[in-house]
């Protein structure tokens, strides 16, 4: 039996435009997606910022009712059994937010076990194993508000394991970490993995999917676009050659120009120090890059050009600049 | 007892967390002080020394109000703010033992107005603090939290929908402290107000309190009062905050994003 099931799960938001005369809008941030996920699997959701990837997270966790389409988790229904949900999973996002600031780690933490109905005998063993699993251990008496990025992300992990879930949500877990701190989280979520927990994990790092998750899917505009191994999607794109093209100064007419020239499958635009590397994806065989460097401006140096084979995150790429 | 359990931890963390709030502690102190300052100098022009008791004893409920109105729908909106909202109803526990807490939490503050009205009326104005019924006064003030924690808890079921309630806050301040006698005598007040005040726990926790220091009325009957008000508003609250968090559910209000 999946944990994680949702068929054909749908959100839409509703909001207004407008000052005086303000117009109702019905915004589509999930369109029908559909997805399982099997006992002790990493799985991933992957997509560019406003893909829908929270917003499904937040079904599942039973924080926002689904507009359509239906999801179980541990066979419980979301909607209907939101409680059974609740007691089941644990939620740990990224950012700065989600946490009582004025008090300690400890006052949080004991706070939080009594909300999710850890026994009083239980709770300060399991405190203190938490603090030690994400290593806050004597820092633990120190208000939050004093506490940097990647502690206050720690906390959120212990937080959401105090009562043993044997699933687990991660939206975006490593957002806004230095790279120390996301590798070292990237590690506590692999430990996890490990120790049988189910995970769902949502992320625009490709590398971060591609080393963690057992199986990814792409979400783009509220679908999910694609859907397999890391390796099954790197196939994809297996008869794809990718040109890489340092720019300095290219203007984003020059680089639209690119992006609708014949041949051209896909464009990623990376900012680097002062230069642009433009990631352009087409089919392999073709020779195209003495016909793209003529599609940009005069004015616009160009360094290092080179032709490789393609990665995860161009199959990313262009599965989600596909319309 | 599981129920109890998480109530009293939550109270504690709560009344902690806002006592290390500087700006909340500061405006639960420093307000009530200004009013009782003025109501002093009007009582103090035509009246007894027992009614600068009674100005002081109103003043602090005042603060308790106040304290209750600002930290139900504060503590709502500075808990969507910080992300705490969301995290407490992804929690099991049902959100009305999540809440209540809370609301208990932001009345218990209050007593810091209460404490601070006595002292500044007892230091610079003489106002003798002679309690005619200590047992009935140290009940009266636990009755008086619960029963405006409880109504705090009505008023907080929608700042969980609304996300801009807290204008509503503003609007029930003054009318509150009028409608209920903490200012001035219900006596003054047309016909037509009494019902409203009966039903607001706030006419009989001062009441109470001020019966139980004055030796007058019947501090107990208010009492009682004070406490099936506060059943009436858990059952009532306990109603809204199931409804409303489903709708808040539906809406998509529990974040700002």
């Amino acid at each position: 039996m999946a944990v994680i099931e949702a068929a054909e799960l749908r959100r839409t938001y509703r909001t207004t435009t407008g000052t005086i005369r303000r117009r109702r809008l019905d915004v589509e941030a999930v369109r029908g997606i559909s997805f399982e996920v099997a006992e002790g699997e990493l799985f991933g959701l992957l997509g560019p910022n406003g893909a829908g990837k929270t917003t499904t997270i937040k079904m599942l966790i039973t924080l926002l009712v689904p507009s359509g389409g239906s999801a179980r988790v541990l066979g419980f229904d979301v909607v209907r059994q939101a409680r059974e949900v609740r007691r089941r999973v644990g939620y740990v996002f990224g950012g700065d937010r989600g946490v009582y600031e004025r008090l300690s780690a400890l006052d949080n933490l004991r706070y939080f076990a009594e909300l999710y109905g850890v026994p009083g005998r239980e709770q300060k063993p399991r405190i203190a194993e938490l603090l030690e699993l994400v290593g806050l251990t004597g820092r633990e008496k120190e208000r939050v508000e004093g506490y940097s990025r990647g502690m206050r992300q720690r906390l959120h992990i212990a937080r959401g394991l105090l009562h043993d879930p044997p699933v687990v949500f991660f939206d975006e877990p490593t957002i806004g970490l230095d790279p120390v701190g996301a590798r070292e989280l990237r590690g506590t979520i692999a430990s996890l993995r490990e120790a049988g927990k189910t995970i769902l994990l949502t992320t625009h790092y490709m590398f971060e999917a591609d080393q963690l998750c057992d199986r990814i899917a792409v979400i783009a505009k509220g679908k999910i676009v694609a859907e397999g191994t890391p390796r099954d999607l790197k196939r994809s794109v297996a008869d794809l050659t990718v040109l890489e093209i340092e720019a300095f100064g290219a203007s984003a007419e020059a680089i639209e120009r690119i992006r609708r020239a014949p041949g051209v499958t896909a464009v990623a635009v990376e900012e680097r120090d002062h230069a642009q590397v433009l990631h352009v994806s087409s089919p392999r065989g073709t020779e195209l890059a003495q016909q793209l460097l003529g599609e940009l401006d005069g004015g616009t140096r160009v360094g290092r050009v080179v032709t490789r084979e393609p990665t995860l995150e161009d199959a990313y790429v262009a599965l989600v600049t596909e319309e | 007892m599981a129920v109890l359990r998480l109530i009293w931890a939550g109270w504690r963390f709560h009344v902690k967390s806002l006592t290390l709030s500087g700006f909340f502690l500061l405006t639960s102190s420093v307000q009530p002080i200004l009013f009782a300052t003025m109501a002093y100098f009007m009582f103090r022009a035509g009246s007894s020394e027992q009614s600068l008791l009674y100005v002081a004893l109103g003043s602090g409920l005042m603060g308790i109000w106040s304290s209750t109105l600002f930290g139900s729908g504060g503590a709502i909106s500075w808990q969507r703010w910080q992300g705490t909202l969301e995290v407490s109803i992804a929690a099991p526990a049902p959100f009305v033992l999540v809440l209540i807490p809370i609301t208990l939490a932001t009345a218990t503050i209050g007593l810091y107005s209460l404490t601070a009205t006595l002292l500044w009326g007892k230091l610079f104005f003489d106002v003798p603090f002679e309690i005619a019924h200590p047992l009935l006064f140290a009940l009266s003030i636990p009755a008086t939290i619960l029963g405006l924690g409880m109504l705090g808890l009505v008023l907080a079921a929608s700042f969980i929908l609304y996300r801009n309630a807290n204008a509503l806050s503003n609007l029930l301040e003054f009318p509150v402290w009028l409608v209920t006698g903490l200012l001035v005598p219900l006596s003054l007040f047309p016909g037509w107000v009494r019902p409203i005040s009966w039903v607001l726990a706030p006419t009989w926790g001062v009441r109470a309190i001020r019966d139980s220091a004055l030796g007058e009325g019947a501090p107990l009957a208010a009492i009682g009062m004070c406490l099936a008000l506060a059943a009436c508003y858990f059952v009532i609250g306990t109603v809204l905050i199931g409804h409303f968090e489903r709708l808040a559910r539906e809406r998509a209000t529990l974040s700002l994003t």
